[in-house]
């Protein structure tokens, strides 16, 4: 990549930073360049993004709806999955799973709930409710 | 305090590297530090799964660039992970109280200073701690343009994150430096070493084999063309441009690298070499522009075509690696 390419399109990912890349000069030498953003990069991050959110969502609607525990939304609120919750609360999955079931979340013991609401950084007053959606009905 | 200065880098790992290295009174680009590491690569590990997505890997797993900057360059640096958080936040104290700069592990989600939408749950982001004050630690996070400063609860819970590659609360600095490093030895070890690893990997998901691999997956992936598709193209793009990797997956560090390498021991192979890994990357970079022209519809989506660029990389990395084999 020449340095005359490196791309400049301010992205609103990087919140006004910019990051280093490595590129070569009209001499031929490598030098490092402070580039503020990438089109494509920014469209594979937002991409994630709106994938977390999405998922997110879809949680938040069928908890209200009383079809998931709130931990379900939590979770995704937390930008983690089913890996991730998994793997930082030393928790099987199958087992969470279980606890997306609304009546046996609500007979959860406390330290269970202790542990994930650790992994999540809130507290347990907070994992135990959906909050509600402004707007809605 | 320290008399630290910040200096930014495309990637953490070697960022960290070359900071502390230079700080030590052994000045060291981050293209050096990295390529002296041996830690370009290509792997796809279908069966490691982040958020759902295969991984896939343009550099050596986190901690070789550190590894190797103990066992290659004979920096003897101490390393200790910590059981208790509080007695990790107290050795960080105790370390920076005598004046010392530390190397940390981190879950990037944790860090408020990360932009919002940067912060996934990624554990092995490193980074420099170089004072206290108050309760907040100064920061130089190689990544970022300047240094920073992070609140002593949000990095002990960045520290201790757990999951996948959990940091434990990592520490490291170096506690003695070599009297001198042996670049005429250094430089060919390192090329060689990454040469086996991109051209003689025994499996077929590393290596020049393994971006091969990438290739068909895509065609595989691309017969369903669904929303999974978009997903997953734009989930290669972020693994090769977002995570810090100095533009094209790592493979511009490693053209500055053999650059600057060639320069320092007189070899017009190497500075061939870095010319023909640039063309790789320019290549890669050409996948990324076109798969995410492709998603957003605003090119027809030919995943043949998008194969076809991944394999024209392949073909340039072998060789510029061919190249190197005479080293």
């Amino acid at each position: 990549m020449d340095t005359s390419s490196v791309p400049q399109d301010p992205s609103p990912t990087y919140e006004g930073q910019r990051k280093l890349l490595y590129a070569v000069d009209d001499r031929g030498e490598y030098t490092g360049v402070q580039s503020a953003g990438w089109e494509v990069e920014t469209f594979a991050t937002l991409a994630a993004v709106a994938e977390l959110d999405r998922l997110r969502e879809d949680a938040w609607t069928r908890a209200l709806a009383g079809q998931t525990s709130a931990l379900e939304f939590h979770m995704f609120d937390r930008r983690m999955e089913l890996d991730t919750l998994a793997a930082t609360t030393g928790i099987w999955k199958w087992r969470i799973r279980r606890h997306f079931d609304v009546q046996r979340f609500a007979r959860l013991p406390e330290h269970l709930l202790q542990r994930y609401a650790d992994a999540m950084g809130i507290s347990v007053a907070r994992l135990r409710t959906v909050p509600p959606r402004e707007g809605t009905p | 305090m320290n008399q630290f200065s910040h200096r930014q880098s495309a990637h953490c790992e070697s960022g960290v590297v070359s900071a502390m290295m230079s700080h030590h009174g052994a000045p060291m680009s981050e293209p050096m530090a990295f390529g002296l590491a041996s830690a370009l690569t290509f792997a796809y590990i279908p069966f490691v799964k982040m958020a759902g997505m295969p991984l896939i890997a343009y550099r050596m797993p986190p901690g070789a660039i550190i590894g190797a900057m103990s066992k290659r360059l004979g920096v003897r640096i101490e390393r200790r992970k910590f059981r208790d958080p509080k007695a990790g936040m107290a050795a960080l104290d105790e370390q920076l109280a005598r004046g010392r700069i530390v190397g940390l592990q981190t879950c990037v989600y944790w860090l408020p200073y990360f932009p919002e939408a940067m912060r996934f749950h990624f554990n092995a982001h490193n980074l420099i701690v170089y004072g206290k004050e108050g309760d907040e630690y100064l920061i130089s996070d190689p990544v970022f343009e300047v240094s920073t400063r992070c609140p002593a609860d949000a990095l002990e819970k960045a520290r201790f994150a757990k999951g996948a590659m959990a940091a434990k609360g990592l520490m490291y600095y170096p506690t003695e430096m070599p009297r001198e490093l042996d670049y005429k030895k250094l430089i060919p070890a390192a090329i060689r070493r990454n040469e086996r690893g991109m051209t003689k990997a025994p499996l077929p998901i590393v290596g020049i084999r393994g971006i091969r691999y990438l290739a068909n997956n895509v065609l595989k992936l691309g017969r369903r063309n669904d929303k999974s598709l978009t997903l997953y193209l734009a989930h290669i793009v972020r693994m090769q441009e977002e995570i810090g990797t100095g533009g094209a997956g790592f493979r511009f560090i490693y053209g500055s690298f053999l650059q600057e390498a060639g320069r320092l021991i007189g070899s017009d192979a190497l500075l061939e070499a870095s010319k023909k890994i640039t063309a790789a990357g320019d290549e890669w970079r050409r996948f990324a522009l076109n798969a995410t022209k492709m998603c957003r519809g605003r090119m027809p989506m030919d995943v043949q075509a998008l194969a076809d660029i991944i394999n024209t990389c392949a073909d340039k990395e072998l060789d510029a690696w061919r190249v190197m084999k005479a080293i």
